[in-house]
């Protein structure tokens, strides 16, 4: 265990470790399949997300040459949604988890570096903040403020998910506090900012880093769902949940406007888990054993 | 014992307390109001919506507004939605016995299905069985709850209209069947509902217990066990399960607030009647009471969760039983 947080991770063996496993590379291929046509949508859809072009022969059109993904009631259409609406979700849940992690961090570093009535404070504050129902209040809140502007949807999101890794990273502080590396820069004369920012902060990226990646499919989830609701990205705005629930009211027969961009959410989820899960086997190498 | 108990419920309180508190005053800032023309019918004159929030007191200042609420709520008053004109709580307790029902349906399902599903896993660790059920598992761990049950509606009601499209009951036969088949009305409702909750949550459950298996594997038990020749089906099922459930007793007690998650979504797409459908519905009326409620009920299910989990960990470990 001590081994694993010695601060020699070198970032190049960390990298050919993570390319030396097949899922990890599946999971970063499928995410680069995904995030570029998203993020450079305006090249790569062949409509307007938001035409439409012609609201009799085009409208509720199922799948075809021209239309991959069909076309919805009021004839736009969906592949160039999904495609707008990607970048939207993505844009959303990356932002959103930078600030979670980022707050998240500093605040259980904080914690765990103060130590004493400071920390234990601290900590009982966040155990209220943890048993916050977070998808109930979030329905609240927004259901309240109608028409938050978007940058406002992503920070309130931001500032409801760090709670869990503030306590995983204050637990790696606490356990680097004591290390001799600490104590001898201590020894050389090192202030405590300096100790934190230096020495022990490069040292509890691994969770940081892992708990990034899962965060970010979870947030598309949550941001999907609130959309869904209607309480998350605003129409005209497409974003993949308001896509969804675009087709909801007639997913019997127009199945198809529900259907691709959910199978969007489940694809880029489920690679971003699966990066989540190989970086942690890469950053710190089974544990089982090593004791 | 009864003095931890006590603590924790005390803490509990404090919690839930400080949660409302920060709900009420997140939702009571927002600009607009229940009344505002935007949200009721713009038709109903300025002097009328004055009336309505004289009556339900939200033109008194905020801090009035927030000692009257809980002040009321101690007193077991969780006051009037303003969309359904009726006690708050009676809502709920209306609704709440259809949540808990398939509730308790897809977590026995989930458990059961996810536990089977794990220790299959363990036993063929590292083949093609292993790897499916992981890819399975985290497939359904990476799907958003409120698409896979439209999914499950085009496939199981629409495409092949074997159950129902949603509700609880048939609108127009169930009051006249006898008794036997109106309980088979509800349970051929329950279907997919619980169907759509068990996937996501036996995906859950499966991948945890897996987790918690692999790590007991390597305890000195079990190669005690090993070397005197013990079978490994035997293994994983008598000497490993009973160490690894304890992760997963824990999680029974965690789930609470992520199948109370599930609920809001697949009531909402199957129109269960339950307090996931309650909550939802008052989105668009912005009925404060209503909102308020669900948060804080929520608060207690999820502080409730942590507290039953932490009990049934002391019931199931001998190593604390004894313990004050």
């Amino acid at each position: 265990m001590k081994a694993d947080i010695t601060p020699a991770v070198g970032k190049l063996r960390v990298f050919r470790r993570l390319m030396s496993r097949r899922s990890a590379v599946a999971a970063m291929l499928v995410l680069a399949l995904v995030v570029i046509p998203c993020a450079a949508a305006p090249l790569f859809a062949r409509y307007d997300p938001s035409a439409q072009p012609d609201i009799i022969a085009l409208r509720s059109q199922p799948p075809s040459f021209a239309h991959p993904f069909g076309t919805d009631p009021f004839s736009r259409d969906v592949l160039s949604r999904v495609l707008y609406g990607g970048r939207v979700s993505l844009a959303v849940a990356l932002i959103a988890t930078l600030v979670s992690i980022t707050f998240g961090t500093a605040y259980g570093a904080v914690a765990g570096f103060a130590g004493g009535a400071v920390e234990s404070e601290m900590m009982r504050l966040l155990d209220a903040l943890l048993s916050i129902p977070r998808l109930l209040l979030l329905i609240a809140v927004f259901a309240a403020w109608r028409q938050l502007p978007l940058p406002a949807f992503v920070l309130i999101v931001g500032f409801t998910g760090w709670y869990g890794l503030s306590r995983v990273v204050r637990g790696q502080v606490l356990a680097l506090k004591g290390q001799d590396f600490v104590a001898s820069a201590r020894a050389l004369g090192a202030g405590r900012a300096r100790i934190l920012m230096n020495h022990i902060l490069p040292n509890v990226l691994t969770p940081v880093i892992v708990a990034a990646a899962l965060g970010v499919g979870h947030v598309i989830l949550l941001e999907a769902g609130l959309s869904y609701l209607g309480v998350g990205v605003q129409q005209p705005q497409p974003s993949w949940g308001n896509i969804i629930q675009d087709g909801s009211d007639q997913i019997a027969r127009l199945w198809w406007i529900s259907f691709f961009p959910g199978v969007a959410i489940v694809v880029t989820v489920m690679a971003f888990n699966i990066l989540g899960d190989e970086l942690r086997e890469a950053l710190e190498p089974r544990q089982t054993g090593a004791g | 014992m009864t003095g931890y108990l006590l603590r924790r419920i005390a803490q509990a309180v404090v919690v839930v307390v400080l949660v409302a508190t920060i709900a009420f005053f997140l939702i009571h800032l927002a600009p607009g109001d229940p009344f505002a023309a935007a949200v009721e019918n713009p038709n109903v004159s300025e002097g009328v919506r004055a009336h309505w929030r004289d009556a339900y007191g939200l033109d008194r200042p905020l801090p009035e507004q927030f000692v009257r609420y809980i002040a009321s709520v101690t007193k077991g008053d969780l006051g009037w939605s303003f969309s359904l004109q009726r006690p708050v709580l009676d809502v709920l307790a209306d609704a709440l016995p259809h949540t808990l029902l398939l509730m308790s349906i897809a977590l026995t399902a989930s458990f059961a299905l996810g536990i089977f599903l794990a220790i299959t896993q363990v036993m063929k660790r590292g083949s093609a069985t292993d790897r499916i059920i992981s890819g399975v598992s985290l497939l359904f761990f990476s799907t958003p709850e409120f698409w896979l049950a439209l999914m499950v509606i085009v496939l199981l009601a629409y495409r092949f209209p074997v159950f129902p499209i949603g509700g609880m009951v048939d609108p127009v036969t169930h009051s006249s069947l006898g008794p036997v088949f109106r309980i088979v009305d509800v349970a051929r409702h329950t279907v997919l509902p619980a169907l759509t909750l068990t996937l996501l949550f036996s995906a859950v459950v499966a991948r945890y217990q897996r987790a918690s298996l692999l790590d007991v594997l390597p305890s000195e038990y079990i190669t005690t066990a090993r070397a005197k020749g013990v079978p490994e089906r035997v293994i994983v099922r008598r000497h490993a399960l009973r160490n690894a459930l304890l992760p997963v007793i824990t999680l029974f007690g965690l789930a609470f607030p992520a199948l109370l998650t599930g609920a809001v979504y697949v009531e909402k797409v199957f129109s269960w009647p339950g307090m996931g459908l309650v909550i939802v519905n008052s989105i668009d009326t912005r009925d404060y009471p209503l909102l308020m409620a669900a948060v804080i009920i929520g608060s207690i299910l999820v502080t409730a969760g942590s507290l039953v989990a932490d009990l049934l960990y002391r019931a199931f470990d001998p190593r604390l039983r004894h313990e004050g």
